[in-house]
This record gives structure tokens, sequence and C-alpha cells, in this order.
């Protein structure tokens, strides 16, 4: 479904990815793990095109996206759900859905705020609600609704647990297993293993812009030595 | 007290033609992040247009909608070509080349107007209906200004339908918090800013059209009304609808009621209420701080010392001038006084906006207050020139000091705005305080003394004083002071935080900037033998910003070489062609077409390059 090779990415003279991969099969959440300034959510932003990387290919859907502008890649059918949430704030939860409402696609059954408030109970609540007036949960959920409007195929989620309560990160659990039900392709950046570990098939370990372990997520589980070396604190 | 209804009524009329040009302003801000200086040039091909359609149509009201409604579309369509070949491509250069790009425009539409309707001012022949009156109050009231009136408050509600019930407002709202989340979410930006331009330009338009009833089509337009619509925006706060229009009430009732009780002075009144309301609201009326723009922003430049072999040049280019009065002709000799009147002009700016960070756009202000202390210390108190030279850096200097108090404290583009808008207030009181400063005559027979007359003696005067002070500045950029203020450039919090006094630095730079800024203005009007309000012109202060921009901020020799070849070129183009406007205002959209990051940029990173391969 979508295929990373040797991608490099510089944020004006720092390097940053160092000839990044990635392979994930179509139904299938792959986290990327890795501490403070490994390069997750710089991975996600040169996949969705808000980076432009320096070179590399980025295959989805049998289609190369790498380069192409950020409008283009999201209507391919690749969702973005920023790590630091950005709600529009002074936008409704209606009108926040709105703005990431996309054509149905081929193939899937197309997101409605209706079906979305079936997933995530509490925005149903709070329709007329602004943005910036919301539980950072509640945000969380909004931003994830909101980037499902364009009923994407695959969905980049970056660190969708951080910052919030246990109850809300089982919540979140919950919502990432039912997207993976509905056939959705999920790539996830977390440093919280625990979490991972109870949504991922596969893991791919990331630190200072490289793939430095891969394989899955069970397999990961029991490799103590590597756990410690890129992930311990 | 019989003259508060009508008054208050004009106010009001006046207050709806604000809105519709302000409010596209507004608009267009929200989303690009564009200041749009050309904006007022749109409305002014709006009254053009909207002439040239109106008076080729029957004079019936049913006529008269469709005419104005035809001239809307045009201008939207000449916002859409305006966006599609300029703004789009500016949108990643720093906030000055867009607004220096977007003034570029209006020279060329300047130039383009003319050229199509003529120098002269064209009123639009009222028809019957609509010199009608009502009478409200026992006084007579024209009808069309109730139409005027009418139209403000219905385009608002418009606005606020589009941009709160349809998907594209939605977007738009959108965008204007953060453009980047809305493209990452599958939205076609260009479409986005294309339309919102062309919302914005076919308001202006609208406001352009509606206005020929009560006034004429003509060249200043442009202009005049772009520094009322900053100043509305400014008040109302940038990006906001409701902000717009409450502000262009205020600004349009005061106008009103100005013209009648302090008629002189209408300008200065609007400008105190505007500093008094930034002094409790420094984001306007109803503005909220402005969000970081959420987009890679390029990182300040640095004032690096120049490198031994631009010592070397600038040392035999220095002993070149002094020679000059030998080698060159008298025709070449003023060019020269004008070269080193401009090298300091723009040294001056420099200092404000390079290690200051203060982007100024009226620097002419400062020029023109010190020409004019100079030329009144002359003609009224018969001051010998040194003592007038003396005077126009110090009144400039006092000035900067009062209106430093003001706008220290704002940022950005809420700066360049308002500079802007009180370099128009100096220019209107010199234009318009008739008794002392001449009018449009100016102040005459300015001439240095015996001693100073002969070109090469002033001109070595200029020199010395010129590069004397501009080497005085330098030092200041490297003493500790120049240090501090860079410090607070680069992040006031941070200079705060380690107990530099943010706001003193800022005025202190304005003081010295504009000191320096009325010094360059005072040998000027020696040189010219008078005083102008030109020299207070919006033109005037953009030239300073073009050497500057045209040599780099990051250097300290760049304001010179900027000032030199600027000179140079504007001296070869107005010589050369009667379309110097139409030229210099192409030559500046292209650069920053080309040159997103300045030429110096441009050419240090080709420089770096060449070192690395
Ligand atoms: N806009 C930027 N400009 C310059 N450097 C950046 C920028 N964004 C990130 N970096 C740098 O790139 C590196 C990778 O950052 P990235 O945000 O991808 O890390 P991450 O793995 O997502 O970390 P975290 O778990 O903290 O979110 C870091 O060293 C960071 O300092
Ligand atoms: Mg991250």
């Amino acid at each position: 479904m979508l295929s990373v090779e040797g991608l490099n990415t510089h944020y004006g003279r720092a390097h940053i990815l160092q000839g990044m991969a990635l392979e994930i099969g179509a139904g299938e959440v792959m986290v990327l793990l890795g501490r403070n300034g490994a390069g997750k959510s710089t991975t996600m932003k040169s996949i969705i095109g808000l980076v432009r990387p320096t070179s590399g290919r980025i295959a989805f859907a049998g289609r190369e996206i790498a380069g192409q502008e950020p409008h283009r890649i999201a209507r391919a059918g690749l969702g973005y759900v920023p790590e630091d949430r950005r709600v529009f704030a002074d936008l409704s939860v209606m009108e926040n859905l709105e703005v990431g409402r996309q054509p149905p696609r081929e193939g899937l059954r197309p997101w409605t705020p209706g079906r979305l408030f079936e997933l995530f109970p509490n925005l149903g609540q709070m329709r007329g609600r602004p943005g910036g007036r919301m539980s950072g949960g509640e945000q969380q959920m909004l931003t994830i609704a909101r980037t499902l409007m364009g009923n994407p195929r695959l969905i980049l989620l970056d660190e969708p647990s951080e910052g919030l309560a246990p109850v809300i990160v089982e919540q979140m659990a919950r919502t990432i297993l039912a997207l993976k039900q509905e056939g959705l392709t999920v790539l996830l950046a977390e440093q919280n293993l625990h979490f991972a570990s109870g949504v991922a098939d596969r893991a791919t370990v990331v630190e200072k812009g490289r793939v430095v372990w891969a394989g899955t997520i069970a397999a990961l589980r029991a490799d103590e030595a590597a756990r410690s070396q890129y992930l311990a604190v | 007290m019989d003259f508060i209804i009508p008054q208050l009524l004009t106010g009001l009329a006046g207050a709806s033609s604000l809105f519709l040009v302000a409010v596209g302003l507004t608009i267009i801000f929200g989303v690009t992040r564009i200041v749009n200086f050309s904006h007022g040039s749109l409305m002014m091909l709006g009254a053009y247009i909207g002439w040239s359609i109106l008076t080729r149509l029957p004079r019936d009201p049913e006529w008269f909608v469709l005419g104005i409604a035809a001239t809307v579309l045009c201008t939207a369509a000449i916002g859409v070509v305006l966006e599609v070949v300029v703004l789009r491509r500016v949108y990643r250069a720093p906030e000055l080349f867009q607004l220096l790009a977007t003034f570029g425009v209006v020279l060329i539409l300047q130039d383009v107007t003319l050229w199509i309707w003529g120098p002269v001012e064209l009123p639009l022949p009222r028809p019957r209906w609509l010199r009608g009156f009502v009478t409200i109050l026992d006084s007579r009231f024209p009808v069309y200004d109730l139409v005027l009136i009418a139209v403000g408050p219905a385009v608002l509600g418009i606005l606020w339908l589009v941009m709160n019930r349809t998907r594209w407002g939605t977007l738009v709202r959108a965008a204007t918090l953060d453009r980047e989340m809305v493209a990452a979410l599958g939205v076609d930006q260009r479409l986005l800013f294309t339309s919102v331009f062309a919302l914005g330009a076919g308001l202006a338009g609208l406001g352009g059209a509606l206005s020929l009833p009560n006034a004429s089509a003509n060249l200043q337009i442009d202009l005049s009304v772009i520094t009322d619509a900053f100043v509305v925006v400014v008040v109302g706060g940038l990006g906001s609808l409701a902000g717009a229009f409450v502000a262009s009430l205020l600004i349009g009732i005061l106008q009103a009621f100005g013209i009648v009780l302090v008629p002189q002075s209408t300008l200065v009144l609007v400008f105190l209420v505007m500093a008094v309301v930034l002094v409790f609201r420094p984001n306007g009326l109803m503005g909220r701080p402005q969000a970081e723009a959420r987009e890679a922003t390029l990182a300040a430049p640095v004032v690096r010392p120049a490198p031994r072999v631009l010592r070397i040049l600038g040392a035999v280019a220095l002993l070149l001038a002094v020679a000059a009065p030998f080698l060159a002709g008298d025709y070449y000799l003023t060019v020269l006084t004008d070269g080193a009147v401009a090298l300091l002009f723009a040294t001056s700016l420099h200092f404000m906006m390079g290690p200051g960070g203060m982007a100024s756009f009226g620097h002419a202000a400062w020029f023109g207050i010190g020409a004019y202390a100079a030329g009144l210390m002359s003609q009224w108190l018969g001051a010998p020139m040194p003592l007038a030279l003396l005077a126009a850096p110090l009144a400039a200097g006092i000035v900067a000091a009062l209106f430093g108090w003001f706008v220290a404290r704002l940022s950005g583009v809420y700066l360049s705005m308002l500079t802007l808008a009180f370099a128009q207030i100096v220019w209107a009181v010199s234009f318009q305080w008739v008794e002392v400063t001449g009018g449009d005559n100016g102040l005459l027979g300015l001439w240095p003394p015996g001693w100073a007359r002969d070109p090469a003696v002033y001109y070595w005067i200029t020199l010395a004083l010129s590069v004397g002070v501009a080497m005085l500045l330098r030092r200041m950029l490297y003493s500790p002071y120049g240090y501090a203020l860079r410090a607070a450039r680069d992040s006031a919090v941070r200079a705060q935080s380690i107990g530099l006094d943010v706001q003193r630095l800022r005025i202190v730079a304005l003081v010295v900037a504009g000191a320096a800024a009325g010094l360059s203005g005072a040998l000027f009007s020696y040189a010219k033998g008078g005083v102008f309000p030109t020299y207070i012109s919006i033109p005037h202060s953009v030239e300073a910003l073009l050497m500057v921009l045209l040599g780099g901020l990051q250097t300290v020799a760049g304001p010179i070489v900027g000032a030199l070849v600027y000179t140079g070129l504007a001296d070869i183009l107005v010589r050369s062609t009667d379309l110097w406007r139409l030229v210099l205002g192409a030559v500046i959209v292209l650069l920053v077409v080309a040159f997103p990051e300045g030429v110096a940029g441009a050419a240090r990173r080709l420089w770096l390059r060449g070192r690395e391969a």
C-alpha cells in the first residue's frame, strides 16, 4: 500500500531523515517507534508532503507521490493527523469536519458526521462547540474524525496518545482497532510501546532518521536488547 | 448644532465605501498573509472601469445596478490575473518583499490607468434619480448617500453568510487559522487563494464604482484609499470582518465631523484615534494576536562585518567620490549629490530595518520632517545653514521619539502599516497647512550661503556629513547597543528575560534612524533650493525601501550599494522614458518574483555555492 525507500529530508542544512524506509501492506497497522527527535514526525510530514524530501521514493497505491503537493497526496487517499492536533480553534466541530470532507472513494463506505459520531460519541454531543474550547482528548478525537472525512485508504497518526489520560488512551486504542476493522491501513507514530503493542501488527524503530529495527510487534516485545537500546528513556 | 444629522449621514456614507475596500484587504490578508498594497489601485480601476461602463449605458436605475455588477466582475477578473501572475509567486517570500511586489503593481497600474484613461479626472454625470433628496428631520439628504449607507451593512451581512454558511467560507476561515493543515486535508490552496483575491478585488471594485456619483475617477484614488484602508484595518484588527466594519464607521464619522470642526487636521485626528486604540488594544478593536503563520519563516538576516576586499573597495570608492568634482561635469555633480543624500537616507532606514527588525513604509516622513525643520528655521527665523542642518535631525528625532512611544510595541505588519499612515499624515500637514509650509508650492529659496554655494563645495559637505553619519551608524551597530538591538529583534521574549528593555532599544533605533533621515532631508533641500510635500510621498518612502532591499539587509554596505545603484538607475530611467513608473514597477515585481530572498540574498547564495563546490 505504502512503500518508502531511501528517503532523505533536510531542515535547512540539518540532515534529518537519512535513508528512511518503510513498507506497509493494505489493512496493516504499523507503528513507528523512536525517542524524541528520532524523526517520526518528519517521516510523516515527508510522506504527506508538508516537508519536501530532498531525495528518495514514496509510492502509495502504486503511485509515486514524493515531492507532490500536500493536497494532491491527501486526495490520493492519504490521511494525516498531526501530532499537535491543530484543530481549527474558531470553527465548530461540524465545521472542522466539513473542512476535511472529500468526495467518497471507490470501494469504501463513505464517512459521514453521523457515522463518525458513532465512533466518537462525545463529539456528537458538542457539534456546535468551537474546536478551541474542547479538552485535549476531544480535540484529538476531532482531528482523527476530520481526517476520516476525507475517506482515506491509509491514515498517518502522529502520537495520538500523547498527553491523554489513561482512560482516553484506551478509548483511542479501541478506535484504532475499529478503523482497522473497517479495512483502513494505519501508520502510527508512538513513544508509548505499551499502547503500540495493543494495536499494531508490526513495528519499525527509528533513530537519527534511520531504521534501526523492523519486525513484528511480538518480536520487538521479545527482543529485550533492542528495546533497551532504542526505546528506553 | 443642526449640522449634526447631515454630517452623521455623510460620515456613514463614507464609512460604507471605506468598509468595502478595507474588508477586502482584511480578508485577503487573513488567508494569504499578504498586505496588498495594490488594493487601492483595484478600487481606482473599479472607478475608471465603472465610469467607462456607466457612461455607455442608459441612465436608468436598473442599468446603473447592472453596470456596477459588470464593474465588480471586471475588477474581480483583474484580481485573478494579479494573483496568478504576481502574488502566487511570492507567497513564500519574506513579508517585506511581498509588500514591495504589490507596490510594484501599484506603480504599474498607475501608468496603465494613465495610459488608458488619460490624466484628466472623470466625473460621472448624475442621472436625475441619483440627484434626488429626502427630507429627514428638516434637512435635505441625498438619496444616493442613503443607498451607500445601506450598502455597507448589506455587504457585511452577505459576507457573514458566505463565511459562515458555505463550504467555501468555512475553508477560508480554516485557512486563515492554519492553511498548511487545510492543504494536508486535501484542499487546493491555490484555488482558495485565487478566489479570495477575486472576492477582495471585486469588493474594491464595487467601492470604486459606487464612489463615482459622489466623487470622480482620478489617479489619486489608489494611494489615498490605501492609507485610509490601512488605518481601518489596523484599528479594526487585521483579519476581522466585524472589526473592519466598526472601524470604518468610526473613521468615516470622524472624518465627516473632523472636516466641519477641525478642517485642517482631519488626518491628524484620525491618526490620534488610531494611536489611542492601539495603546489600549495593540491588535485592534476586534483583532487577535497574530498567530504565527505556521510555516517555516526565513531566519532574520545577520549583519556581518564587511570582508577585507569590500573595505578596500569602499575606500577606493570614497576616494573617487571625493575626487569626483574634478572629474565630473555639473550635471553629474547634482546626481552625485543626490546619491550622497540617498546613501544616508537608505542607511538610516537600514539601521531600523536590518538590525532593528522594524520595517518602515513611511521613512520619507523623517526625511520630510528634517527638510521642513531646516526650511522653516531658515524661512521664519533666518537661521544660517549650519543651524538649520542641526535643527533637522533634532526635530526628526524628537518626533520619532513620540511616534516610537506608540509603535515600539507593535510588530511586523502593524508597524509597517502605521509608519505608512504616519507618513501620509505628515504629508497631509505639509500639504494643507499652507500658511506655514506654503502647501503645494513648498518653501522656496533655500540655498546654501555664499561659501557653500559652489556645487562642488556643497557636494563635499553633503558627502562628508552623509558618509560621516553612516559610519557613526555602523559603529553603533557593533557597539553593545547594536548587539542588544539585534538580540531584541531575534527574540523579544528572550531579550527581555536577560534584562534588556526591548521597547527602549527599539525607540532609540527609531530616533537614531529618524534623525539621520532628517539630516538627509535637510541636505537634499539645500541642494534643490526648496522643500516640497513630494519629499514625503509614498513613492519616496518606497524608494528608500527599494535601495535597502536591493542592497540586501545582511550587510552594512548593502544600503550604500543599493542607494548608489538605485540613484543611477532612476536617473537613467526618468531621463529615458515617460513610463518610468511602469518600468520601475515591472522591475520590482520581476526582482521579487525571480529572487524571493532578495537580490543580495541570491548573490550570497551563489557566492557560497561557488565556494563550496
Ligand atoms: N521545523 C524544523 N526545523 C528544524 N529542525 C526540525 C524541525 N522540526 C523538527 N526538527 C528536528 O528534526 C529532528 C526530528 O524531529 P521529529 O519531529 O521528526 O522527531 P520525532 O521523532 O517526531 O520526535 P517526538 O517524539 O518528540 O515528536 C529533531 O532533531 C528536530 O529537532
Ligand atoms: Mg513527533
